[in-house]
């Protein structure tokens, strides 16, 4: 059932993220491109603006329909879940909802239908809004992620009377560094993706000189936006492996293959990982098929240190006192006793018995260590008491490192790409360079595959937690019968499918027929 | 198994009582919009492709505000009654994949069905609209229902054990039982869903006599007359059920101040809330009441104007339904298989720290309301639908 469960919100998650980032990109291009118009006062730049829209809307309906799926697979499918972390995840959503989902729904009203019916600048301060409400809508749902990858005593504590998760610093939440560095970026990537999108068809357009004049200005919009934040995913990405580092060295571990911490630990550029048992490796080498590897890098990355010391799979197994890592026995024993002390609370309470009750709690919420200032109670690592296999403790090595390598590599290609066609554009020759306008057509997909694959790195990346080190998985999942999961992915695999090809032919007959046969 | 309120804490309490207010006010207003579930459920009523498109187009422009209420309705839920939200999404499972099902069948088909090389077709899209328009309505309606006549489940908030019970015939309808099983008020559940569905199909027929041009339109303003005599009569009938199974059905009661907060089924218990706090919300009920039909009257003279009284009356029964369901010591989503599962305000909410938090952010709220009705007006200042705008190659038009 859990498997199924973990299927259906996976396949929702993905199909939902083919729909967002480009919405989010194609909004503020639109802005741009009505904003050049406005400016301008030339029909041509409407023309543009009108056109990018049409695609734009086309994706906005799946983008925003399947968001509501999500929001409610949390109750159907991860009803535990809900309830032991409601109190912090429902906020972020609620606001979420007020504050960016109506912004976003009623602004793209006027966006859409507003042409004739309102003023220039109306429209325009429409679309604008549209964009910045697509934006903060991602925004609050980060946050909310972002405390699913790295839940932090400065803004929860475990309520022992309620058996639940409960928000102690709202501001703490929303303001968490590892929510907001990945926002920017996925917001980042959303941009780039989009505008790999209006360079590519541009470029089409330009191999079949069709619609020339529209496309050479298309182009040169979403070279210089695809240049900047092309060049800002890969520098927040950065920033952003270096939080996950910190905050979750079982998944930097993965995503780089490392079985054994090392100093001066290295990034494999091309390999092909083994995934094996790490309480028993030896040595990195023992781990891979075949590897290239640059030295010092991961370190640099995850500790801004080229010597410093990163830890392995087998450390985060087997503990390493030298670096003060604790084993999964110990943290596996000390969550038991959290579990125990919380039952004993309750039977306490159910006696009446407040003495009992003062200690089970005191026992509950004693320290255990210090890190980084911060005081561990034993409740903080009760998580821990609920997972048996130490090898289930780390995600699959395989797929986190593919993910994760492949998101890198084409993110650093998007980069060339829009800075080889920017320059282009500025010389006056990317109408004329057919190998740069193919490469831009055949570049069209792989930001979809990048950011899917940027899904998978971050959410298989997390097993086998939903809220990391808080709740594992295998607990947050709605007890129900697997017929009833089975069924459901299936109407939805079913609907998915139908909706995706029909999305795909009315996209591709609104590009064939091009800027004039769109309207 | 019983289980103490979360907090006596009376901040804490009024905090659940105004979230539960603000939950009856979304849930009001998305009555309101499902005007456009409504509308799709008449699709019928055009004769020729300009009035399907006329009728397409005017609720197209709105169908997001149905599904951002409906957003806000869970989010809020989420946030206020996670247990709620645990329970119920978990539990009454099909009930809520199938209304999911329906609006996402719904989100995608304004945009696609007149777009050339659709894959499906154009009546496929229809067929969605139809789903969405009037069985996504009838499963609202019922689940709404269950929150009088109850569900059955047991839950254990400590071992956060849930578990919903199985029919007498065997299958564990995760929730759909909700509308066949008459032994625990089906009836009432599924005349609360035809409810819900006429209600939905009057404000549809209203929203689009006020939206769509009165002369180039003018078969379909005549169409729409006859269709809200009719609703007009079955709304009449199931709304008539409801009330008496409301009236005379034992109601799920606790006290407030009940440390062991002990649910007990109560004689004329909706009766009793309906006169509770110096009957406002009968006073307010019989308003929404009147309004309504109010609406419904003019509408039927050929005035254009009928949604707005009868979309304000909506409002106020939807606030009304919710406050009687949650409200006066009344849990709002009762257990027939263990009444001391059943939540309640106070057992199901978030903590005092998040309702204040929450309750910061709602401030929020009016000014929301504010854009969406400049919106609205700036939309609407330049006159109704009209065949001239939906056949301009620059509009937007579905």
């Amino acid at each position: 059932m859990l498997e199924w469960a973990r299927a259906q919100f996976a396949m929702t998650a993905i199909f939902h993220f083919f729909f967002v980032p480009f919405t989010l990109g194609m909004s503020f291009l639109v802005a741009f491109f009505e904003t050049i118009y406005v400016k301008t006062g030339k029909e041509e730049w409407k023309n543009i603006t009108q056109f990018w829209q049409t695609i734009f809307g086309i994706n906005f309906a799946l983008g925003l329909s399947t968001g509501i799926i999500h929001e409610f697979e949390f109750g159907t499918n991860w009803s535990t879940y809900s309830w032991v972390v409601g109190d912090l995840f429902g906020a972020p959503l609620a606001v979420e909802g007020i504050v960016a989902f109506f912004m976003e729904a009623t602004f793209a009203a006027i966006s859409f239908f507003g042409w004739k019916r309102v003023s220039k600048g109306v429209h325009l301060a429409s679309s604008w809004l549209l964009a910045i409400g697509s934006n903060l809508s991602a925004l609050w749902i980060l946050i909310a992620n972002g405390f699913m990858q790295h839940p932090s005593s400065e803004f929860l504590r475990f309520s022992l009377d309620n058996a639940r998760a409960e928000m102690t610093n709202f501001w703490a939440l929303i303001t968490q560094p590892v929510a907001q560095v990945k926002f920017l970026h996925v917001v980042s990537a959303g941009y780039t993706l989009a505008s790999v999108f209006v360079l590519g068809i541009s470029a089409f357009y330009l191999l079949r000189k069709k619609h020339v004049e529209f496309a050479k200005k298309s182009a040169a919009v979403a070279a210089a936006f695809g240049l900047v934040t092309s060049i800002f995913v890969v520098v927040i990405g950065d920033e952003h492996a270096y939080e996950v580092a910190n905050t979750q060295p079982t998944k930097i571990a993965s995503a780089e293959g490392l079985y054994v911490g090392e100093k001066g630990a290295p990034i494999v550029a091309i390999g092909i990982p083994k995934d094996v048992d790490a309480r028993n490796v030896s040595s990195n080498e023992e781990t891979w098929s075949f590897k290239i590897e640059l030295p010092g890098l991961l370190s640099l990355l995850g500790k801004r240190s080229s010597d410093a010391f990163v830890p392995g799979l087998k450390d985060l197994v087997n503990g390493n006192p030298a670096y003060g890592i604790w084993s999964f026995a110990k943290l596996h024993q000390v969550g038991k006793e959290a579990i125990e002390d919380l039952k004993a609370y309750h039977a306490a309470k159910a006696k009446g018995d407040k003495a009992a009750m003062e200690k089970a709690k005191a026992d509950f919420y004693a320290p255990v260590a210090t890190v980084d200032g911060w005081t561990v109670t034993k409740a903080d690592l009760m998580g821990y008491g609920y997972l048996e296999d130490p090898t289930k403790i780390y995600p699959p090595v395989s797929p986190v490192f593919y993910s994760f390598h492949i998101m890198v590599a084409l993110g650093f290609w998007f980069i060339i790409l829009f800075a080889w066609a920017y320059i282009a554009i500025l010389k006056g020759t990317f109408e004329n360079n057919a190998l740069l306008q193919k490469l831009a057509v055949l570049s069209v997909p792989l930001p979809w595959i990048a950011t899917s694959f940027g899904w998978i790195t971050a959410e298989v990346g997390r097993q086998p937690w939903t809220v990391f080190g808080l709740l594992p998985t295998k607990i947050s999942a709605t007890p129900i019968a697997l017929q009833n999961v089975q069924a459901t992915f299936f109407l939805f695999l079913a609907a998915f499918v139908i909706l995706g090809i029909a999305e795909l032919k009315i996209l591709f007959t609104v590009v064939k027929s091009g800027p004039k046969g769109a309207h | 198994m019983t289980w103490a309120p979360i907090t006596v804490d009376a901040t804490h309490f009024y905090l659940q009582v105004y979230f539960w207010i603000i939950v009856a006010v979304l849930g009001g207003l998305f009555l309101f919009m499902t005007f456009v579930q409504g509308g799709q459920s008449l699709m019928h009523v055009a004769k020729d492709e300009m009035e399907e498109r006329g009728i397409v187009n005017s609720l197209g422009r709105k169908w997001e505000l149905t599904f951002t209420t409906l957003v806000l309705f869970g989010g809020a839920l989420y946030a206020a009654f996670p247990l709620f939200y645990s329970v119920s999404f978990g539990g009454a499972y099909w009930v809520w994949m199938l209304i999911l099902f329906g609006f996402v069948l719904q989100a995608v088909s304004y945009e696609y069905m007149n777009r050339p090389n659709n894959l499906i077709g154009k009546n496929t899209y229809k067929l969605f609209l139809y789903f969405n328009g009037i069985v996504t309505m009838i499963l609202v309606g019922a689940a709404v229902g269950t929150f009088f006549t109850g569900s059955n489940f047991t839950y254990d908030p400590v071992t956060r054990v849930l578990h919903w019970g199985t029919a007498a015939d065997g299958f564990n309808l995760r929730g759909l039982e909700a509308a066949i099983d008459f032994k625990h008020g089906a009836w009432f559940n599924l005349a609360l869903g035809v409810v819900l569905f006429t209600a939905a199909r009057i404000l549809g027929a209203l929203w689009l006599m006020n939206d769509l041009d009165q002369n180039e339109f003018a078969a379909v303003h005549e169409r729409l007359r006859g269709i809200l005599k009719r609703c007009f009569v079955l709304l009449l009938i199931s709304l008539g059920i409801v009330l008496f199974g409301l009236l005379t059905m034992k109601g799920y009661s606790y006290d407030i101040h009940d440390p062991a907060g002990k649910v007990t089924l109560v004689d004329g218990k909706y009766l009793q809330n309906l006169l509770a706090f110096a009957a406002i919300p009968l006073i307010l009920f019989l308003v929404g009441v009147v309004l309504f039909v109010i609406g419904i009257f003019q509408g039927i003279k050929g005035s254009t104007k009928g949604i707005w009284p009868a979309g304000l009356g909506i409002v106020l029964i939807g606030i009304i339904v919710f406050v009687i369901a949650g409200l006066n010591g009344t849990p709002f989503y009762p257990s027939y298989a263990d009444l001391q599962s059943s939540l309640t305000i106070q057992n199901s909410s978030g903590s005092k720290y998040t309702l204040e938090v929450m309750a910061w952010v709602s401030v929020a709220v009016p000014f929301v309301l504010g854009y969406i009705i400049y919106v609205w007006y700036q939309m609407k200042k330049s006159g109704p639908i009209t065949i001239e705008e939906i056949q301009d190659p620059e509009s937007h038009a579905y």
